[in-house]
């Protein structure tokens, strides 16, 4: 593998992101011919990314910055994989948890304990793995015999809970957090906050997105600040941020 | 520790079919988890569920056996209900997996978007549980079999191989069909439509035999034409399959499989740009 230097943990090289905009939005495949046979399709290009070059070294945690839409999502999914890039390169070395989506693909039918076993296989952990996770999930999410109840019965407290368990149970090289979660109640919270902090300081690499400023600043080693898909400026972040919010306030 | 399958290179040159391949290996436990989870929730919901999978091909062997052989008086070598029975099942297999499969990409994909996922665990795991309900509707009308015919042919073990030929053509059908679903919805609808052209076009109902010999060539084409010929051979029939017959099913199978692999690997790749 190439950028095998052992310190990078995420490298984009030149990647762009286009999604293609139908001018009349085409959904059916009898419309798609009928205007293909009258020449009438047409793409609008919307670019989200454009041309951006980003290495992070293992072990930093980088904050991205910037207004909706300015392509902080993107960037996340092209790292976690859920993207490709439409040019350019993605290179990632880790396993990644994308803690975006907690409880993603969680079946309300099903027991909290059958839950725990499709979501781990969803995170692309083994059998053999989820059987030595369990336990400690279970434990953790605090659910007592709930476990055994369909999770329809569980209230949203419970099922983000058992979300945030799963996804968390094992440090992974990369976290990928989309606004800083907030989970449970204030219990729960600290607890889940601990964990985090544990993995930061097990030298797990952290890639967030926040509208919270004083967060960004205090947790990160570095912030970058995107603006309709090109990197505005990066480094350290607090320059970032006054550049950031100096604009949004000219 | 950081070991070769824990790097991600969007750029990498190996192609996105070997790719597919090897990440739902890796992902195999996802596999068996979505068919029990798809299984499970179906038959929690309703006993029904079961009882309708075996009622309607029984329904239609009921009314077909009216229709064609006391009005219309097709020749069969056997009884004319296991006949049509026989054909059906192997039509209802293929039927049911390649829209299952195409359902499940078509309306599962929202979590394409959220989290990586090789697609093609969607697709195989909805061929899975196409072949649990199968199982369930199988073993009655199997019986139902027997108390007609009275007997089950010794040329039954070779239903295993029929089964691996039908569902690898199968899925090749239903990648295809969910490259295509993912970008055109109504084509899940103007499937139900060819489905239903290509079972007259098969002789499930009606026998080989009555088929013009000029016409036959045409009917040969139809990889179907072989999986059901060779399911009766096994079942009705008592016969194994000669090679003129099973090389073709092979072959159909075999490529089949390939090409919609191939293709829908390609595609997969764009199937989180979709809305």
């Amino acid at each position: 593998m190439e950028p095998s230097d052992h310190t990078t943990a995420i490298r984009l090289e030149n990647v762009s992101v286009a999604y293609r905009v139908p001018h009349e939005r085409i959904g059916t495949l009898k419309e798609y011919v009928i205007r293909w046979a009258q020449r009438r399709v047409k793409y609008e290009k919307f670019l989200a990314l454009h041309n951006i070059s980003l290495t992070i070294n293992r072990g930093e945690i980088v904050g991205l910055i910037g207004h909706n839409g300015a392509g902080k999502s993107t960037l996340l999914k092209l790292v976690s994989r859920v993207l490709t890039p439409t040019s350019g390169r993605v290179w990632v070395c880790g396993k990644v948890a994308p803690l975006l989506e907690l409880g993603a693909g969680f079946h309300p039918e099903l027991t909290g304990r059958e839950n725990i076993y499709l979501n781990g296989a969803i995170l692309g952990y083994t059998r053999k793995e989820m059987d030595q996770k369990a336990e400690r999930i279970i434990d953790f999410a605090e659910l007592g015999e709930f476990i055994d109840a369909p999770i329809r019965t569980y209230s949203s407290g419970m099922w983000a809970r058992l979300g945030f368990a799963v996804a968390t149970d094992s440090k992974p090289d990369i976290l990928i957090l989309d606004e800083v979660m907030s989970v449970g109640d204030e219990a729960f919270q600290r607890k889940s906050e601990a964990r985090m902090r544990s993995y930061f300081e097990m030298g797990a690499t952290i890639l967030l997105v926040s509208h919270n400023m004083d967060l960004i600043e205090k947790l990160c080693t570095r912030a970058v600040w995107l603006d309709h898909g090109v990197i505005k400026s990066a480094g350290s972040p607090q320059e970032t941020i006054r550049g950031y919010l100096g604009v949004q306030l000219a | 520790m950081v070991t070769n399958d824990t790097i991600y290179d969007s750029a990498s040159k190996i192609s996105p079919a070997i790719d597919e391949l090897r990440e739902v290996f890796k992902y195999r436990e996802l596999i068996y988890q979505l068919t029990r989870r798809d299984i499970l929730t179906r038959y929690k919901r309703s006993v029904l569920g079961i009882a309708w999978t075996m009622l309607n091909p029984l329904g239609m062997m009921l009314v077909l056996t009216f229709a064609f052989s006391k009005i219309f008086r097709f020749e069969t070598a056997g009884s004319y209900s296991t006949f049509v029975l026989s054909g059906l099942i192997v039509w209802n297999f293929f039927s049911q997996t390649t829209t299952a499969c195409m359902n499940s990409l078509v309306w599962g994909g929202g979590l394409f978007q959220r989290i990586y996922i090789p697609r093609a665990t969607f697709a195989i795991s909805s061929m899975f549980t196409g072949v649990v309900n199968w199982m369930f509707s199988l073993v009655p009308l199997l019986a139902i079999f027997l108390v007609i015919e009275k007997r089950l042919p010794w040329t039954i073990i070779t239903f295993p191989l029929v089964l691996a030929l039908l569902f690898a053509f199968s899925l090749g059908v239903g990648l295809l069909l969910s490259a295509m679903g993912i970008y055109f919805p109504d084509v899940v609808e103007m499937y139900q439509i060819i489905l239903a052209a290509w079972m007259y076009l098969t002789p499930i109902i009606y026998p080989e035999t009555i088929v013009p010999e000029q016409l036959l060539w045409v009917f040969k084409l139809n990889p179907m034409y072989y999986y059901v010929k060779l399911f009766r051979f096994a079942v009705t029939d008592g016969i194994l399959p000669p090679s003129a017959d099973l090389l073709p099913a092979v072959a159909f199978s075999l490529v089949v499989l390939v090409v919609g692999w191939v293709i829908f690997s390609y595609k997969s790749k764009e199937f989180a740009y979709r809305a």
